[in-house]
């Protein structure tokens, strides 16, 4: 018992320590900062500028709840868990694409109003909302999971957890749809209809590499989704909050099966520059 | 006269977590037609921040677990307060719903032969939840919702519903408005499902997100159906405390699966002090035993930290109010100390609790793998709810169902952690079912235009209220800071008497709000709505409180500090009488059938 009371001992003092410096990083006390946000309906709008009180481990959604608490009731915002986990509050912070709910203040300079906005790749609803509804309609045209016939009696599968962490590095996606922003595709082209977009490949990817999953979706992967029009810029890859390896993980191991089944310009050149991995290589072994 | 969108379908479901979207599947494979709404996206509502697990006796890892040991656990943490026959039928058809996520597509951990594998859980007696990570509620939710996208179900995004419709006594169908217009929709159907989730909005430090303003309770309750254990709120032990922002954020039990310890102030593991007797012969004599049992070591008998919810929330409030807290007015959860028994703690922790380590990183600068967290207790859940047959799942107003967090009776007193994901599957799923069957023995309802416009004209009113009056924002905040301290973790007589009297100006404060712009997307306006259903689940939770003269599970007196046996026969209903009084009754609990009694005796 003596040893874990000291070691209960170290956890409090380096609980105190922690806590001190948070205390002093920033103080708790409140300052005024700026912050310019999209105002407006459909085509129509523009920025208006909210002064509002920040305090420490504040995050921009807090601040846009004051805002909305304060001076402007009727701010319309999408948010639920205020945790990262849900991919409601996506938005444009000072031009970045970033999820509202996990943005410190203390990361931005509050010298300079900070802009808010809403995605740009989308329709705007009202001020911070978009219509994100074509994300929805492009996971429908993907077709669905279909497993292999059950390996147990029981009606159980077994896999190893190597196969199950490839897929559920893309599985942890919770659809902000950020990656969809800044996919010049999408944003500058408006191809909605004819690229269904990087999350929604990192989904097929899901598909095609899951483990108890049986269909081949590498034709209409072509045809329907449009994956030829990615060109590997790998801007989605930079704004995922969670880390997904769009790109390298998901994207390209697709153009690598397109291009096993169809000629597929970009994706060869990718898979010279590459080397001759074969399709569907297990990420981790290709890093 | 208002102008509404129709829209008809022989089941509604409204909701679309865990519970809505199974409950929508179900009745889809039953052929019936099936309209689905939700507050949010499709894929947003709150089961996606579900983490530790979900409980399941698949006994995949310790093949002594069966249906018959998670029905003894559930009735134990509930305090025999449960609806039994929800306990027994959720005991032994969770493996079954989980087994079905995974022919879904969901991609659970493993064991070493293959397995879907399980963790350890508070008040379970073997590890049974089975999980991904800590965002198991995201892998359940996606699934779902990519199943359901393939059956013929309508969904209604973004819409909010406001009233119930009847045709007298029976259920016609509900009315709602969507966000993104403001225009009011009504659906006329043969029987709903509500499946709207909590109340965890009434307080000020919760885990729930902007969606848990009560509705489906509220709703029910002004539908005439009997709402059952409001009293019963889940404190959850550890939320966030810093900085004040994220005050509230849950911190998973998980962490304390993994072996994570609580210390005070002064560096003792407090809750080795105080460990109730029902649990005694089941929890670690000292904390080499509590750290083997974390590791698998099927000899040992779990740590304290591992005590059911309520315990432990209430000994951190002890710790704190005696001026042993942390520095935030919490107390120190700690996993960094596995480092002296891992050597590749730094990995492991991340490996398995990726999600905390990444909001502990971001929200509070904290590396959990180096330091320990400030933890303290956050509003979580709430037990009670609409009062349901057990086997089908409606209520006592005929072709209204309820499932998942609306619902009440499967967890008694007090839940246990993981066993919310499983209710979700497993009622969900009956719900849809009979809601089904139900219809399709019905007639179309009739619907009663002058009720709706009624609803609607009501709905309207803080656009004509006078303009400088107050906004909602005010109100919600101030009832939610009323609830903490009045009606929060520990309660007393004059308090809650208290908080009546509040409820009352607050109603009043609430009847003038006013809101400004149009009825496009207009937060204002949709928080004064969810205002009115705040105020309606505070009054019952504080009725429900005052009522029960004892502590027991979620629900501590510290005028009644004590577990009286008496108060262990009946639940606490509370309806909507006839000229709107909220009516308080004690309804005795059915004897217990022979064969779970035995059970419980052999799992004592
Ligand atoms: C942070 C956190 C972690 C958790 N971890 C676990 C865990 O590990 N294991 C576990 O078992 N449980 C856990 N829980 C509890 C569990 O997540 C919830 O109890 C459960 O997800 C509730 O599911 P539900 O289907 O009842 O409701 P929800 O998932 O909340 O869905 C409610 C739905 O109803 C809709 N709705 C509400 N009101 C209306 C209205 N008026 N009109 C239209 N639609 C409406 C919402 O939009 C939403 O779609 C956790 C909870 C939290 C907060
Ligand atoms: S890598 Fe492809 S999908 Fe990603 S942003 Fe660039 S073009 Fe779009
Ligand atoms: S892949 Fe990443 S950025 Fe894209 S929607 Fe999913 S979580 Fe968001
Ligand atoms: S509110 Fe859920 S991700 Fe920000």
């Amino acid at each position: 018992m003596a040893a874990t009371e000291s070691l209960a001992r170290n956890v409090v003092e380096s609980g105190r320590r922690a806590a001190e410096r948070s205390d002093t990083s920033a103080g708790t006390q409140e300052r005024s900062a700026t912050f310019r946000v999209w105002r407006g309906t459909g085509s129509s709008g523009q920025f208006r500028d909210y002064q509002t009180k920040v305090s420490e481990g504040m995050v921009v959604l807090d601040a846009i709840h004051r805002i909305q608490a304060e001076d402007a009731t009727d701010l319309a915002v999408r948010w639920n868990c205020k945790a990262g986990k849900c991919g409601s509050c996506s938005a444009e912070i000072n031009g970045m694409p970033r999820l509202m709910c996990m943005t410190r203040l203390s990361e931005l300079d509050l010298d300079k109003a900070v802009t808010v906005e809403p995605m740009r790749a989308f329709p705007v609803v009202k001020d911070l909302v978009t219509d994100v509804s074509s994300n929805f309609r492009a996971k429908k045209r993907i077709r669905k999971f279909t497993p292999r016939p059950p390996d147990a009696p029981d009606g159980t599968w077994r896999m190893a957890q190597s196969d199950a962490d490839r897929v559920q590095e893309f599985r942890k996606c919770i659809e902000c749809f950020l990656c969809q922003d800044v996919c010049h595709v999408l944003r500058d082209h408006h191809l909605h209809e004819q690229f269904v977009g990087p999350r929604l490949l990192v989904h097929a990817a899901q598909l095609e590499m899951h483990p108890l999953d049986i269909l081949d979706r590498t034709n209409e992967l072509k045809e329907s989704h449009g994956i030829g029009y990615c060109n590997i810029t790998k801007c989605c890859t930079k704004v995922c909050p969670e880390h997904i390896t769009i790109t390298d993980n998901a994207i390209i191991p697709l153009k690598e099966r397109v291009v096993d089944q169809h000629y597929d310009p970009l994706g060869k050149l990718v898979r010279l520059l590459r080397g001759r991995r074969s399709a569907g290589t297990p990420p981790e072994e290709a890093q | 006269m208002p102008e509404y969108q129709r829209h008809e379908h022989d089941v509604l479901v409204i909701g679309a977590g865990g519970a809505g979207l199974r409950a929508a599947i179900e009745a889809a494979h039953a052929g019936v037609s099936v309209g689905l709404v939700c507050k949010s996206l499709l894929g947003k509502a709150h089961t996606v921040m579900a983490e530790g697990g979900v409980a399941a006796a698949l006994a995949n890892v310790d093949d002594r677990d069966n249906w018959k040991v998670h029905f003894a656990d559930t009735m134990r943490g509930g305090q025999y307060l449960n609806n039994w026959r929800m306990a027994e039928l959720h005991a032994r058809e969770a493996p079954d719903r989980v087994r079905e996520l995974e022919a879904w597509g969901t991609v659970f951990d493993r064991t070493p032969d293959g397995r879907i594998l399980q963790r350890n859980f508070g008040g379970h007696k073997y590890p049974r939840l089975a999980h991904v990570g800590d965002r198991t509620g995201l892998e359940m939710i996606r699934t779902l919702q990519d199943y359901a996208i393939y059956q013929p179900i309508d969904v209604h995004m973004e819409c909010t519903i406001v009233s119930l419709l009847k045709d007298g006594n029976r259920i016609a169908g509900a009315l709602g408005y969507d966000r993104e217009r403001g225009r009011f929709k009504l659906f006329a159907a043969k029987a709903v499902v509500l499946a709207t989730g909590g109340i965890g909005r009434a307080f000020s430090v919760t885990s729930n997100s902007w969606e848990y303003t009560g509705d489906g309770h509220a709703l029910a309750y002004n539908a005439g159906a009997a709402l059952q254990d409001m009293e019963f709120v889940q404190f959850h032990p550890t939320g966030m405390v810093w900085p004040p922002s994220v005050r509230g954020i849950l911190v998973t039990e998980g962490v304390r699966g993994e072996g994570g310890i609580l210390v005070n102030r002064e560096g003792r593991r407090f809750l080795f002090d105080d460990i109730p007797e029902n649990y005694r012969s089941q929890t670690a004599a000292d904390e080499e035993e509590g750290w083997r049992y974390t590791q698998g070591d099927k000899s040992a008998r779990r740590p304290p930290e591992l005590l059911t919810r309520d315990h432990v929330a209430r000994a951190i409030v002890k710790e704190v109010r005696e001026g042993r807290g942390s520095p935030h007015g919490g107390v120190f959860l700690d996993i960094s100390w596995i480092r002296s028994k891992l050597s590749n703690a730094e990995e492991h922790i991340k490996k398995k609790l990726p999600s905390m380590y990444h909001q502990f990183k971001q929200l509070a600068d904290i590396d959990i793998t180096r330091e320990p967290m400030e933890v303290g207790p956050t509003t979580h859940y709430v037990m009670g709810g609409v009062r349901v047959d057990g086997d089908t799942q409606m209520s006592s107003v005929p072709g209204l169902f309820a499932a998942g967090e609306v619902g009440a009776g499967l967890h008694g007193a007090n839940r246990l952690g993981g066993n919310s994901l499983s209710d979700l599957l497993v009622f969900g799923m009956r719900a849809g079912k009979y809601a089904a069957e139900f219809a399709a023995r019905q007639s179309s309802p009739r619907v009663d235009a002058q009720q709706a416009d009624a609803i609607v004209r009501e709905a309207l009113e803080p656009f004509n209220r006078q303009s400088d009056g107050e906004g909602p924002y005010q109100v919600e905040h101030d009832l939610q800071g009323m609830m903490q301290e009045l009606v929060g973790i520990v309660r007393r007589e004059d308090e809650m008497r208290r908080a009546l009297d509040a409820l009352k100006a607050l109603n009043e404060r609430a009847r003038k709000v006013s809101v400004t712009g149009n009825r496009e997307y207009n937060p204002g306006w949709h928080t004064a709505l969810d205002l009115r259903n705040l105020l309606t689940v505070s009054e019952i939770v504080a009725r429900a409180a005052l009522e029960r003269k004892e502590s027991r599970g979620g629900h501590f007196r510290d005028d009644f500090p004590a577990k009286d046996p008496a108060y262990g026969k009946f639940n606490i209903l509370i309806r909507r009488g006839p000229n709107g009084e909220m009516q308080v009754t004690r309804e005795p609990i059915p004897e217990l059938r022979e064969d779970l009694k035995r059970i419980i005796e052999e799992n004592k």
